[in-house]
C-alpha cells in the first residue's frame, strides 16, 4: 500500500469514527424527542370533551333541594331527544350515549347558582367514552355490530345528533380537577398529585434531616476508622439498590410487622426516604467539601468549637449545592413507582386524599393504573397524565438549577 | 455561655423520653392489637362450639376494629369497652412514667451545672452522638432489608425445596383454593425467570453499550466545550424520565410497533415480546453507561494522549489504543453499574413484557422477569403464609444478592482505576 492510500485509510477511518460517536449521540437524543412528542400527541385528545347542549326544564317543577335527582333530571332531559325509545332495553342504550359524570356537573352548577332552580336553562351535558371517540376518530362501520363498541342504532343517533347541530367540542378540566374514575371522561390526576405530594412531603421530613446530619458527620468527625468504612460502603451500596427491593423492605417491615397501614403516603413517604437518604448524603458530603479548608481554619482559630465551625460557618456555605441535591434525590422519588406497588399504593381511590393515613396513589402509580385500562380512552389519559408528571418534574429540576445558579459560592 | 446550660439540660430530659415515646408510637397499634386479643377469649360471646374457628378468624380480620365484631354479637359493647379502658389504662400508666423518667433525667442535668462545668463540650458530645446514630441509618436499612428478606425466604423454603427453586425449570405459581383442584400444587422453578431477566438485560446492553459508549467518547473526546454543556445535560434528561414513562411507551409504541413490522416480514412476535423491554430499556440505561464512561475517559491523563498524538496518531487511534485500553477498568465498572441497574428494573418490564414464564431465547417471544414476578405476586390482596407470595421475597434476595455483588465489583474497580492515575 503506498503512503498516499494509508494516510486516505486513515482519515477515512478517523471520520467514521467521530460519525458513529455522532451517531449514537444523535440517536439518544431523537428517542427523546420520540418519547415526549409521542406522549404530547396521544395526549391532545384528552384535553377536549364532546358534548350536548339541552335546556333542563326546572320550572314548572317541584323541587326539594335537599333530595333532588340529578340523574333523574339528566334522564329526563337526554331522553326528550328521542320520544320513540321508551322500552327499557332502548333507554340503557340512548343513556350509555352519555357521560353518568353529567349528573354531579349538574350538581356542582346547581349549588354555585341558586337561582337555576327556578329556571329553564341550557345546560352541557358530556357524552360518554365511547361516544366522544366516535367524534374524534369515528368508527370502522364494517366489523361487526357485536365487535364494535357501538351498536347501528347507537351510530344513527349520534349521527343525528351532529345533523342537528346539538355537539359541541370544549376544553376539559376534568383531568385535572378530579380524583381517579371507571369512566375514563371525568376521571382526573389530582387525587394521585396530591396523594404524590404527600408522599414526597414525608420523605422530605424524614431524610432531609437524618441525612444532613449523617453526611455532617461522616464529613466532620468521624474519625477514619472500621466503622465509619462501613457505613460508608453501606451508603454507597444502598443508593444502587434496585427500588423494587425497598418495597419489598417496606412490606415487610412497615406493613406486616409494624402494622402501618396499607396504601397510606405515609408508608410511601417512609420507604422512598429510604431510598433517597444515600443520595442526600453524598451530595451534602459533596457540598461540604468544596468549602475551602481556610473558612474552617480561621473559624477554628476565633475559638469556635468544631460543631460552632460547622453550624455556623462550614453549614451555611455548603447549604445551596445541599438543597440541590435534596431536590434532585425528591425528583427521582417523585418519578418512582415500583416500591409504592408493594405497598398497596395501586388502590383504585376516588376521593381526594385529606391526609397522610388517607389511602392515595401517586401520580406515576395513576399512569401505571391507567395504561392497564382497556378502555381506549385511557390512552390519551395516560399520555395527558405522563406529560403532567414529567412537567412537574421539569418544574422541581428547575427549581434545581435556579438554586445552584443563584445561590452556589464559587471559591 | 448559658445557652449551652440549657441546651445540657434540654438534651437530658428530652432525648430519651422522645426516644420512646417514639418508639411507643411505633408499637402501639400492635401491641393494642395483641392486648386486645390475648385477653378476647374471655369477652366473647360464644353460642355453640362450632363457631369458635369461625369467630377467632374474624376477630383477627377486624381486631382493629372492634365495632365490626360488636355488630356481629361476637363481643359486647361492655366487654369492648372494658378491653379498650383497660388498655388506655395502662397506656397512660406507660405515658406518665416517660414523664416522669423526663422530670428525674432534667434534674439530674441541672443538678451537674456550676460555673466551672464545661457544657459546651458536654452538649457538643450528646449531639455528636446523635449524629453518629444518625449516620448509622444506612446500615441499619441493609439490615433490615438483609434480615426481612432472609427471614421470609426461609419461610418460603419450608414449604418449596431450595433444588426445586433454584434449577426447576417450570414456573406457575398460582395454588389452587382446593385441594383436589387440577395443578393445585404450584411450581416454583424460577431458571425461567432468570433467563428471562438475562435475555432482555442482554437486549438492553446491546443497545446501551455501544450508544452510551459512543456518546461518551464524542462527549469527552471530540465536542467542543460549548457543544458538551449543551449536550450532556440532554442525556441526564433520558435518565430523568420516569420509569413508568418509557413502560408505557415500550408498551403502547414500541411492542406494537415490533409486532407487526414482525409480521410484515412473517415472523410470528408476541405483543409483549423481550425485545420492545429490552430495546426501551437499553435506551434508559444509555445515560447511565455514558455518564460515568466520560468520567473515566476525561481523567486518563493528558499525558498519554499528548504522547500518542505526538507519536503521529490520528485522534481515533489514540483514542482506540491509548485512551480506551487505560480507561477499561473503568468502562467496565460502568458496564456492571448499568447491567446492574437493567436486571433491578421494574416499570419497563411489568407494563411491557410479559407474564408467561418462557423458557427460550427468542427475543420476539414473552419472556418475564424477576421484577414482574415480585409485582405480579406481590400486588394486590394477599395472606402472608402462602409460599405463592412468600416465593417474591425469595427472587427479591436473590436480585439483592445478584446487583449488591455487580455494584461492589464495579465499585471496585472503579475506585482502583482512580486510585492509579490519582
Amino acid at each position: 500500500m503506498t503512503d498516499k492510500a494509508l494516510t486516505l485509510k486513515r482519515k477515512f477511518a478517523e471520520t467514521r469514527f467521530k460519525i458513529y460517536g455522532l451517531a449514537s449521540l444523535f440517536l439518544a437524543m431523537v428517542m427523546l424527542v420520540v418519547i415526549i412528542s409521542s406522549m404530547t400527541y396521544r395526549s391532545i385528545p384528552a384535553f377536549t370533551n364532546y358534548g350536548i347542549n339541552l335546556e333542563i326544564k326546572l320550572a314548572n317543577e317541584f323541587i326539594d333541594k335537599d333530595d333532588l335527582d340529578y340523574r333523574g333530571i339528566i334522564r329526563e332531559t337526554i331522553f326528550s331527544l328521542d320520544s320513540e325509545c321508551d322500552d327499557r332495553k332502548c333507554r340503557r342504550s340512548f343513556s350509555k350515549l352519555f357521560s353518568s359524570g353529567a349528573a354531579y356537573d349538574l350538581r356542582d352548577a346547581l349549588e354555585e347558582d341558586e337561582s337555576l332552580y327556578e329556571k329553564n336553562f341550557n345546560f352541557y351535558i358530556l357524552f360518554s367514552d365511547d361516544a366522544d371517540l366516535f367524534y374524534k376518530f369515528g368508527i370502522d362501520k364494517n366489523l361487526p355490530e357485536n365487535e364494535r363498541r357501538l351498536n347501528d342504532q347507537e351510530i344513527l343517533w349520534l349521527e343525528g345528533f351532529q345533523e342537528k347541530g346539538l355537539v359541541e367540542k370544549k376544553f376539559s378540566s376534568n383531568l385535572f380537577t378530579n380524583g381517579d374514575s371507571r369512566e375514563p371522561e371525568i376521571a382526573g390526576v389530582l387525587g394521585a398529585v396530591i396523594g404524590s405530594m404527600y408522599t414526597i412531603l414525608i420523605t422530605l421530613i424524614i431524610s432531609f434531616p437524618i441525612g444532613v446530619l449523617a453526611a455532617i458527620y461522616l464529613e466532620s468527625f468521624a474519625s477514619k476508622n472500621r466503622i465509619t468504612d462501613f457505613i460508608e460502603v453501606n451508603i454507597n451500596n444502598l443508593a444502587a439498590v434496585p427500588s423494587i427491593v425497598f418495597g419489598l423492605l417496606g412490606l415487610a417491615l412497615f406493613i406486616n410487622f409494624f402494622g402501618m397501614p396499607r396504601s397510606a403516603p405515609l408508608v410511601g413517604g417512609c420507604v422512598l426516604s429510604l431510598m433517597t437518604l444515600p443520595v442526600i448524603i453524598i451530595a451534602t458530603r459533596a457540598s461540604l467539601q468544596s468549602v475551602p479548608p481556610s473558612i474552617r481554619e480561621a473559624a477554628l482559630a476565633m475559638g469556635a468549637s468544631e460543631m460552632q465551625v460547622v453550624f455556623q460557618h462550614i453549614l451555611p456555605a455548603a447549604l445551596p449545592g445541599i438543597l440541590t441535591g435534596t431536590i434532585i434525590g425528591l425528583a427521582r422519588a417523585f418519578g418512582e413507582s415500583a416500591p409504592l406497588l408493594l405497598i398497596g399504593m395501586v388502590a383504585f381511590v376516588v376521593d381526594i386524599p385529606q391526609s397522610v393515613m388517607d389511602p392515595a396513589t401517586a401520580l406515576p402509580v395513576q399512569v401505571y393504573i391507567w395504561a392497564d385500562s382497556p378502555e381506549r380512552a385511557f390512552v390519551a389519559k395516560t399520555s395527558a397524565a405522563t406529560l403532567v408528571l414529567i412537567f412537574l418534574l421539569i418544574i422541581i429540576n428547575l427549581a434545581a438549577v435556579i438554586l445552584r445558579k443563584k445561590y452556589e459560592l464559587k471559591w | 455561655m448559658p445557652n449551652y446550660h440549657g441546651l445540657y439540660s434540654l438534651l437530658w430530659s428530652q432525648l430519651v423520653p422522645l426516644l420512646l415515646l417514639l418508639i411507643f408510637i411505633v408499637i402501639d397499634a400492635s401491641v393494642k392489637e395483641l392486648f386486645i386479643f390475648e385477653r378476647l377469649p374471655e369477652s366473647i360471646i360464644l353460642i355453640g362450639q362450632d363457631e369458635v374457628n369461625y369467630s377467632v378468624n374474624v376477630i383477627k380480620d377486624n381486631i382493629r376494629n372492634l365495632d365490626v365484631l360488636i355488630s356481629l354479637d361476637i363481643l359486647s359493647i361492655e366487654s369492648a369497652n372494658g378491653l379498650y379502658n383497660q388498655y388506655f389504662l395502662y397506656r397512660t400508666l406507660f405515658l406518665s412514667i416517660i414523664s416522669l423518667l423526663s422530670g428525674a433525667l432534667g434534674f439530674f442535668a441541672i443538678s451537674r451545672l456550676n460555673m466551672r462545668f464545661d457544657a459546651r463540650r458536654n452538649v457538643e458530645k450528646i449531639l455528636r452522638f446523635i449524629f453518629f446514630i444518625f449516620s448509622t441509618v444506612a446500615v441499619l436499612t441493609t439490615f433490615g432489608i438483609i434480615l426481612s428478606l432472609i427471614f421470609e425466604t426461609l419461610r418460603f423454603f419450608s414449604q418449596v425445596g431450595f433444588t426445586e427453586f433454584m434449577f426447576g425449570t417450570h414456573w406457575s405459581p398460582q395454588t389452587a383454593i382446593r385441594e383436589d383442584q387440577v395443578g393445585s400444587s404450584g411450581s416454583f422453578g424460577a431458571i425461567p425467570i432468570f433467563t428471562g431477566t438475562l435475555l432482555i438485560t442482554f437486549i438492553a446492553m446491546i443497545v446501551a453499550a455501544p450508544l452510551g459508549l459512543y456518546s461518551a467518547i464524542y462527549l469527552s473526546q471530540y465536542a467542543k466545550p460549548s457543544v458538551r454543556n449543551y449536550f450532556k445535560p440532554m442525556l441526564e434528561i433520558l435518565a430523568g424520565i420516569p420509569t413508568v414513562v418509557y413502560g408505557f411507551f415500550a408498551a403502547l409504541s414500541v411492542g406494537p410497533f415490533i409486532r407487526s413490522s414482525g409480521e410484515t416480514l412473517g415472523l410470528t412476535v408476541s405483543t409483549e415480546s423481550a425485545l420492545a423491554a429490552g430495546l426501551v430499556m437499553g435506551i434508559m440505561i444509555i445515560p447511565y453507561v455514558s455518564s460515568l464512561s466520560d468520567d473515566v475517559m476525561s481523567a486518563v491523563p493528558e499525558s498519554l494522549r499528548d504522547g500518542s498524538l505526538a507519536l503521529g496518531a490520528t485522534k481515533s487511534e489514540t483514542i482506540k489504543k491509548v485512551i480506551f485500553p487505560a480507561a477499561l477498568p473503568g468502562i467496565v465498572g460502568a458496564m456492571l453499574l448499568a447491567i446492574s441497574r437493567a436486571i433491578g428494573e421494574t416499570m419497563i418490564v411489568v407494563m411491557a413484557a410479559g407474564l408467561a414464564a418462557n423458557l427460550t431465547a427468542n427475543p420476539l417471544s414473552a419472556v418475564t422477569t424477576v421484577t414482574v414476578q415480585i409485582v405480579t405476586l406481590l400486588v394486590g390482596d394477599q395472606e402472608f403464609d402462602s409460599p405463592k407470595t412468600l416465593a417474591a421475597f425469595a427472587l427479591g434476595l436473590v436480585l439483592f444478592f445478584i446487583t449488591l455483588i455487580l455494584n461492589v465489583i464495579a465499585m471496585i474497580t472503579v475506585r482502583r482505576y482512580r486510585e492509579r492515575y490519582d
